[in-house]
């Protein structure tokens, strides 16, 4: 059928409902898909029933959804990442469940590719990346001491066409279907030739717009930590936290264009009937192989980066002592940045390279390992002799370090190329990149969660149950997937949806009980935000330094104005606010109070979000009508955004001077509180010089 | 303080308003954003050059390629950029808003016209049978070089955009940071052609 030949409503129909098999043809199988999706539509309507309930839609659009405020972004980002996480994660349970139940298991084998498609797309796309986008966002700026980030308008545009790009993935559950071609999508399986519905579809959309926003996420960081620090402070007086930021942006802008390259020509060869990696007419699929983890690699670098950045952070605070070999810890991640970019063919060495290839690919590799080992070295020694708090970040930071070790070693096993050709395509890569994942960049965002949430919010989490939560997440982290290194040297591919060899069954036993415990630890994260809201006034930390933290971030009250900062500090040193804590120059007034502008609420960001999510969808369903209307909404939107002139609003300097007045007043009232009540009610963010 | 602040403390001020309509940081950003633009087209070029030879018995290079209609389209984008720098000159040293908007409607018209010719040579080529269904070379050069007529419509779009802005406001410092980055911009779809042509062109003629 031609792509012209489409009626106004394109390729849909009520067959496209997820309900509409389970009334027509039931099964197991589809009451999942079915049960999914009326998760998704239940869940919609109760947040808008909620929302109304509440009154509270007026404050959501004037505080949140046109908010310009980096804060504001980043805590909306790492909501979405939550969210997301918690699909991504039910996904992870349900394939356990099904491998478990093999051979008898209950899904398709359809059915089965789609979880591990949407479940490895969503991780890494709309979990990892905005879980750390957000956590850059709400932190970064405080750290180099800027009002804002350099764009903030632009900053509103990334996580809306980021959020959008979600939402096209929770839509697919309840209408159509998603890829079945795994979160690498390699044509010429994805290809129109093959897989003519419109799965494929639902994944080059939400892969470009996402990628989109993340590249320009990526210039934003880069511009703020290069352009926007405070006076005094030079490069290697940021916090360690920012170092990875720096490296981990300078990454997004560079390996985010070859991946929207490689989604973009597999949506010609799909939509236009290109040859770009079909089998036929001269397509060449090893140059999507190529594109693909071109972007891939430097992919976790970019999300791993900024979670060694908070542990730094965290074993440096909760260690009491000044991070270890600072300047080794900035080169080994400028290493890792740039090494990064010259291991992407190590993702198919059996893919028909020549072995002088591959041996080279694997050194480059196994090359990585040293200044990572070199980071590993620099946290140990950090918490050498310090005085060490056991608090929830820090035993995330711990499990990581062990667990994470563990996974860089299997790493370097699969490294070599002729272990590769052994192990390639096993359980055994599944366990080895979620060991990396899952203890370095989710531990790495927990950690900082937890940490900085204070900051956010201006109240503490619940420590007994985030520490349940640690605790859970570790455990049931190594009894999901210690197992598959197991089942995968025994020669258990990846992505089977069943098998008849009995004796893999065990391992997946095992494997289930460790997914109930990685359910288990998200419901206590759950039950952790719950608790603390209802304790939030017991657990206020106004003053605004709960940790008796070293950086910018905690000089200034908890939550932060929205100016950040009432006057812009001045660097002298390293860890600026143990100095200053130290010399007594710490909650001091500024000396003179001024203006302070700082941008305006713009509609543009949701305005976006919504117009680019219709064109997303309408290019999946074939509507052209809709998507062309979409689009050119889009670019009068646009326009007409540009001709806002007064887009800045003036804090006058009473108003400053009323805040600061007030909050130094506070910090004059509060009794400074010693390290081993920082767990306690009396801690109200004043930490008490012990050292 | 150090050596490497004292740039940023002039661009830093003490309110932020000073940092977002700093032109410092605002054409910092851009020319980051051109770099990562620069990495999209440099991976669709290396696409282009693994393409050549897969014409899959279609028609290559040789049977599609118009040198004197190419030579056309390089004189207007290159003619274009010399004027956009007359137009940026006109700004900085402020002469009539209508000698500005003189030289920028003559780049649009160049631009235009560098399109126009643009698309008569895609139409010829599909009546040689040279459609991008037709091979992965044809593939890989329609991935390309309409990806760089792209960005010149957009360029002129911005352009139409900034004559209702000079129009609507004047020369305000907003409206000529804004002027300044998109010269940026059409001075880098240039040298982007000189890629194209050197490249797409001319070694596909030679390759092909």
């Amino acid at each position: 059928m031609n792509i012209t030949d489409y009626g106004w409503l394109g390729k849909l129909s009520w067959d496209s409902i997820v309900f509409s098999d389970l009334i027509s043809n039931f099964s197991v199988s589809a009451a999942v898909g079915s049960t999914a999706g009326a998760i998704v539509i239940f869940a919609t309507v109760a947040t808008l029933a909620l929302l109304t309930w509440f009154k509270v839609w007026g404050t959501l659009w004037s505080e949140w959804l046109t908010s310009t405020d980096h804060k504001r972004i980043g805590i909306m980002y790492i909501v979405f990442a939550l969210v997301m996480m918690t699909r991504g994660l039910l996904e992870g349970m349900v394939m356990r469940a099904q491998q478990a139940a093999a051979p008898d298991g209950f899904l398709y084998a359809d059915h089965f590719a789609q979880l591990f498609s949407t479940h490895g797309t969503i991780m890494i796309f709309f979990v990892a990346v905005p879980f750390v986008v957000g956590l850059v966002n709400l932190v970064m700026p405080l750290q180099i001491g800027a009002r804002d980030v350099a764009f903030p308008v632009l900053n509103q545009i990334s996580l809306a066409v980021t959020v959008a790009a979600g939402m096209l993935l929770m839509v697919s559950l309840v209408v159509g279907e998603f890829s079945t071609g795994g979160w690498s999508a390699y044509p010429p399986y994805t290809g129109g030739d093959f897989n003519p519905g419109v799965g494929p579809d639902y994944w080059v959309w939400a892969i470009v717009f996402s990628g989109a926003g993340t590249t320009l996420t990526g210039i934003n960081f880069t511009v703020t930590i290069l352009k926007c620090r405070a006076v005094g402070m030079n490069f290697f007086r940021m916090p360690m936290f920012c170092w990875t930021v720096l490296c981990s942006s300078i990454l997004m802008i560079f390996a985010m264009p070859p991946l929207s390259v490689a989604a973009l020509m597999l949506g010609f060869d799909r939509y236009l009937d290109f040859h770009f990696f079909t089998n036929d007419l001269g397509g060449n699929m090893m140059n999507y192989a190529n594109l693909f983890w071109l972007f891939g690699h430097p992919e976790v670098y970019l999300l791993v980066l900024p979670a060694y950045g908070v542990f730094s952070e965290v074993f440096s605070t909760y260690s009491a002592k000044r991070l270890y070999g600072y300047k080794s810890l900035v080169f080994a991640t400028m290493s890792i940045a740039v090494l990064s970019f010259t291991v992407w063919l190590h993702h198919f060495f059996t893919m028909g390279q020549s072995p002088t290839i591959n041996i080279v690919f694997g050194i480059a590799t196994m090359l990585i390992a040293v200044p990572t080992g070199v980071k590993v070295y620099d946290w140990m020694a950090t918490m050498y002799r310090g005085r060490i708090r056991f608090t929830t970040p820090m035993i995330y930071s711990i499990g990581f370090l062990i667990l994470f070790v563990i996974g860089g070693l299997s790493g370097v096993i699969l490294a070599n190329p002729t272990v590769d050709f052994q192990v390639h395509n096993t359980l055994f890569l599944v366990a080895h990149f979620h060991n990396v994942l899952i203890p370095g960049v989710l531990f790495g965002m927990l950690a900082g969660y937890n940490y900085w949430f204070p900051k956010a919010f201006g109240f503490r989490l619940d420590e007994r149950l985030g520490k349940w939560s640690a605790y859970l997440w570790i455990i049931g982290f190594m009894l999901t997937f210690f197992p598959l290194y197991g089942a995968g040297l025994l020669g258990m591919p990846r992505r089977s949806f069943s098998y008849m060899d009995l004796a893999f069954k065990p391992y997946m036993v095992v494997a289930f009980i460790g997914a109930m415990v990685v359910l288990c630890a998200l419901i206590s994260l759950v039950l952790q935000l719950l608790v603390s809201l209802r304790d939030r006034k017991k657990n206020r930390v106004p003053v605004g330094d709960p940790w008796d933290g070293r950086s910018l971030e905690w000089s200034i009250p908890a939550p932060a104005p929205s100016y950040n900062f009432a006057e812009l500090p001045r660097v002298t040193d390293r860890d600026e606010f143990t100095e200053a804590k130290e010399q007594g120059r710490a909650y001091q007034p500024p000396k003179i109070y001024r203006d302070i502008e700082i941008p305006k609420n713009n509609p543009l960001g949701f305005l976006l979000c919504v117009l680019s999510g219709i064109l997303m969808f309408a290019l999946v369903w074939y509507m052209w009508w809709l998507a062309l209307l979409s689009a050119l909404a889009i670019i009068i939107v646009v326009i007409a955004s540009t001709f806002r002139w007064d887009s800045e609003q003036i804090i006058p300097a009473s108003q400053v001077q009323q805040d600061t007045e007030r909050w130094l007043a506070l910090v004059n009232n509060t009794e400074p509180v010693g390290r081993d009540l920082e767990n306690t009610p009396q801690n109200n963010g004043y930490a008490k010089l012990e050292h | 303080m150090d050596g490497n602040s004292s740039a940023l403390n002039k661009g830093l001020g003490e309110s932020p308003g000073a940092i977002h309509k700093d032109p410092d940081v605002v054409i910092f950003g851009f020319w980051v954003f051109m770099m990562s633009d620069l990495i999209f087209f440099g991976v669709v070029f290396a696409i282009y050059i693994t393409m050549i030879g897969a014409t899959a018995g279609g028609p290559g290079p040789r049977e599609l390629f118009d040198f004197g209609s190419l030579f056309a389209q390089t004189m207007f984008l290159l003619t274009s950029s010399l004027t956009v720098g007359i137009a940026t000159i006109t700004m900085k040293h402020q002469r009539s808003q209508g000698s500005f908007l003189f030289w920028v409607v003559v780049t649009l018209l160049f631009g235009l016209g560098f399109l126009t010719l643009e698309l008569l040579d895609f139409s010829d080529m599909a009546a040689k049978g040279g459609t991008p269904q037709r091979s992965g070379y044809l593939s890989g050069f329609f991935g390309l070089v309409p990806l760089h007529g792209l960005h010149v419509s957009f360029g002129c779009l911005w352009m139409l955009v900034m004559i209702a802005q000079v129009l609507a406001v004047g020369m305000t410092d907003l409206v000529k940071l804004r002027f300044l980055r998109l010269a940026l911009f059409w001075h880098f779809l240039d040298l982007i052609w000189i890629g194209i042509f050197s490249v797409v062109y001319f070694g596909g003629w030679v390759y092909g």
